[in-house]
């Protein structure tokens, strides 16, 4: 058991973003949260890794239990634009969480990490704004992964990126799970994308769970609830009402 | 290569160019006054020398006390450098720490540290200088403390505002799950990001010190005589400012200049260090 | 390859040849519309390309609102015969509104975040049209009720943070559809929007065009969206349409990069690992 979760409870103030959630992903298993805004997927993800408090509720997080937390569980955040300091170079934010742990060897990680994730060694030496979206998140990649966490908590990562960036980072984060025995939590609105990458998807509304399903159930319309359903068909896209004259 | 790029931006600007110039030109003097003044700034003919007029002997004329204006100005660059600088020294890391922690922890820590800023921030800066002096004696380095005491507020606010923006984002979030301290992401990473803005507010204060430290001299809490500070030149050259203009328009003028060169270079930093600017 | 796939008679846009260019401090120019070229007679047109494609730099210019510093060259820029290209700057501005509008992405950001929803909106049409204080608020009132705001007293009241994306995006299109635009150009309208809450503005806009028969451009960056919603769609990349296509022809693609763009999306129905992905070739720039 990788993560397990028991009635966890977010609280805003007077709002609640998140109901009393129950969800288990299994060593090496992939599971997504499926939402759309206000849904309280991405509420869950920081709540899991300690960025957020729950008032209440258990979160269980598997490996090595005489690591810390830090390096068991990392994120990897939606918008490349704002998850990467500004004035750090590429080399110096790789470097940082070994430094903050003392583990060393430093230069043969980083050099090692831009390597798996297909970024030239030249990208060491240079600031965020002289990278694109794509070579952006290939750094927050690495970045999450230099201190070799088992559990990886994906908020949206490919959402900001064109669609055939997307692609490419889709590719990078199947292959580094399968080669690397990862597990992963990842978030999103997009179905398909989702179903990609995941097995397992639990669908949410309003900070609670609707329905929970296989990837390959949920592909093939094998879905109980009518919210699911109703998801399912706005992914389609758009259709014409009756009495238009479309073509 | 980002300082390159950041030259280029800044030496597009011509008047910040020409405030950079003038500061440049102010350290300059102030190093090399002992070879650049002609004469020695404390020591005048009272019989011969006395109140003279600009002339090709005395460029700027010489003073009550027979002393050679240009001269005085020349060292006094000196004193004008020592009190802007040690200010900022002072002034500017301890707003960007209060201001930074405050911002960054939130809370009591908020609380308290803002009421502290706001208690400093009551004070004007002549009523403190006044107190330091009854208590501790007047002087140039009691002068520097005033001030200092009083600019450092507004850092404080200024790094607040920043840190509270710069604390939401995506990156700092990240450096806390790679399980930083709290020092070092303040540290780090915050107050880093905070301090462009922090330079701008600085430069363009200098022109206030300077005019401050002028007025803490007039006033005669400052540098003490013979020492040459501007300020204390304009109080002495008061008694005679209808006939013998030259003795406070010297070191009104220099001063002028002086305080016109920081807004100019602080106006020119502040479109290259915008944050906003960046990508 | 950029021109219209068939002629329109006495189309309402007819763009030449369209450049953008925003030449830089240090000599280099930076080229976002290198040549582009199409007719829109009253049909929807989808213009879809990624970041950096000029699409909506193509849009803007169209409208008269690119930013500050752009170059703007055309052989042909023409709305219902008149020059957009050299007309002067009041011309525009009567055209913008009344008969040209546009919607923009993110309502958070393109409406005026200090005034009530319903004054915008009153603002905007009596700024082209004579119309009394009363009349003004009932064809406000109206406007909201047509894109399915059913309480428009109280939404008119509102100011825009205190709405939800998809209300926002009604109200944007509302306020621009108020003056009956002969031309709508909508820049990735219903981008920041959820999924279910996309259909509802986007079946909004649809019968607003239908009913009123406007020409409509949609520009945006997700193909199969626009496939659904469009009659034409040209393909941008780096500044040039590369491929134009019917909507129900998206099978029938030519261009690598259509093709590419079409094959690299996940699809739900049928699971690829590893996904396609783009390989540019410098020959499509």
């Amino acid at each position: 058991m990788m993560l397990k979760v028991e009635g966890l409870q977010v609280r805003f103030g007077d709002f609640t973003a998140v109901h009393a959630l129950n969800l288990e992903v299994s060593e090496g298993q992939s599971f997504g949260l499926v939402g759309e805004s206000g849904s309280g997927k991405s509420t869950v993800l920081r709540a899991i890794c300690g960025l957020l408090k729950p008032v209440a509720g258990t979160v269980q997080i598997g490996g090595d239990a005489a690591l810390p937390l830090s390096r068991r569980v990392q994120m990897i955040f939606q918008d490349p634009y704002g998850s990467l300091h500004p004035r750090q170079t590429v080399d110096s934010m790789l470097a940082e969480p070994l430094a903050i742990h003392g583990l060393h060897d430093a230069d043969r990680r980083v050099r090692e990490m831009l390597d798996a994730v297909a970024l030239g060694q030249a990208f060491r030496h240079r600031y965020p704004h002289e990278l694109s979206g794509g070579q952006r998140q290939r750094v927050a990649i690495a970045r999450a992964l230099m201190l070799e966490p088992q559990l990886l908590l994906l908020d949206e990562p490919t959402s900001a990126l064109d669609a055939s960036v997307q692609a490419e980072v889709l590719n990078l984060l199947d292959s580094l799970r399968r080669a690397r025995g990862l597990s992963y939590l990842m978030v999103s609105h997009d179905l398909a994308v989702v179903t990609h990458l995941c097995s397992r998807v639990m669908v949410m509304q309003r900070g609670r769970e609707v329905e929970t399903l296989a990837s390959s159930d949920l592909a093939a319309g094998r879905v109980r609830l009518p919210y699911t359903e109703e998801l399912m068909r706005a992914a389609k896209g758009f259709v014409p009402q009756q009495g238009s004259d479309q073509p | 290569m980002r300082f390159k790029e950041s030259w280029q931006l800044f030496a597009r600007n011509r008047l910040a160019l020409v405030g950079l110039a003038l500061v440049g030109l102010l350290v300059l003097i102030a190093l090399l006054a002992p070879w650049l003044a002609p004469f020695d700034p404390t020591q005048g003919d009272l019989q011969t020398t006395r109140l003279l007029a600009p002339s090709a002997a005395h460029w700027m004329g010489t003073d009550e006390q027979g002393r050679d204006i240009l001269s005085r100005l020349i060292w006094g660059s000196r004193i004008t450098l020592f009190i802007v600088v040690l200010v900022a020294v002072m002034a500017a890391p301890l707003g960007l720490l209060v201001g930074a922690a405050a911002g960054f922890f939130g809370g009591w820590v908020d609380g308290l540290l803002m009421r502290l800023t706001d208690i400093f921030l009551a004070f004007p800066r002549l009523i403190l200088a006044l107190a330091l002096a009854a208590a501790l004696g007047p002087g140039i380095e009691n002068a520097v403390l005033a001030i200092a005491l009083t600019a450092w507020p507004p850092y404080a606010r200024l790094a607040r505002a920043e840190t509270l923006s710069i604390r939401q984002a995506d990156y700092i979030a990240a450096v806390q799950l790679a399980g930083a301290s709290n020092a070092r992401i303040l540290l780090r990473h915050i107050m880093p990001l905070a301090l462009p803005s922090l330079i701008v507010r600085v430069t363009l204060d200098m022109a206030g010190i300077i005019l401050t430290a002028a007025g803490l001299g007039f006033l005669g809490l400052g540098a003490q005589p013979p020492s040459p500070e501007w300020g204390a030149m304009i109080a002495g050259g008061r008694a005679f400012v209808l006939d013998q203009w030259w003795v406070a328009a010297g070191p009104g003028a220099a001063i002028f200049v002086v305080s016109l060169a920081f807004n100019l270079l602080g106006d020119g930093l502040r479109d290259v260090l915008d944050p906003k600017s960046d990508a | 390859m950029g021109c219209a796939m068939f002629s329109i008679p006495n189309p309402m846009l007819e763009v030449r040849n369209l450049k953008v260019r925003y030449p830089q401090r240090d000599g280099r120019v930076i080229e976002a519309v290198r040549g582009v070229s199409f007719s829109l007679g009253r049909e929807r047109l989808g213009i879809v390309g990624e970041s950096g494609s000029g699409k909506s730099q193509t849009g803007r210019a169209i409208m008269g609102l690119s930013s500050p510093g752009a170059r703007i060259e055309a052989e042909a820029l023409s709305f219902d015969g008149k020059d957009l290209l050299h007309m002067d700057a009041a011309s525009r501005r009567h055209l913008r509104g009344s008969r040209l509008a546009m919607i923009l992405q993110d309502p958070k950001y393109s409406l005026n975040p200090v005034m009530r929803i319903g004054a915008q909106i009153v603002e905007t049409l009596r700024t082209h049209r004579r119309v009394s204080g009363a009349e003004a608020t009932a064809r406000m009132l109206a406007s909201l009720r047509e894109v399915g705001i059913d309480d428009a007293e109280r939404v008119a009241r509102l100011y825009p943070h205190e709405v939800s994306g998809g209300m926002g995006q009604r109200v944007m299109i509302a306020m621009m559809t108020i003056c009956e635009p002969e031309l709508l150009i909508a820049d990735e309208p219903t981008s920041a929007l959820d999924v279910t809450v996309q259909l509802q503005v986007l079946a909004v806009l649809d019968r607003l065009v239908r009913e009123r028969g406007m020409g409509l451009i949609f520009v945006s960056h997700d193909l199969r969206l626009v496939s659904t919603f469009c009659d034409r769609i040209l393909i941008m990349y780096a500044g040039r349409v590369v491929e134009t296509l019917a909507s129900g022809r998206l099978h029938e693609a030519q261009h690598p990069y259509t093709r590419g763009l079409l094959d690299c999306l996940p699809r739900l129905e049928e699971p690829r690992h590893p996904l396609p992905t783009l390989q540019r070739e410098e020959s499509w720039r």
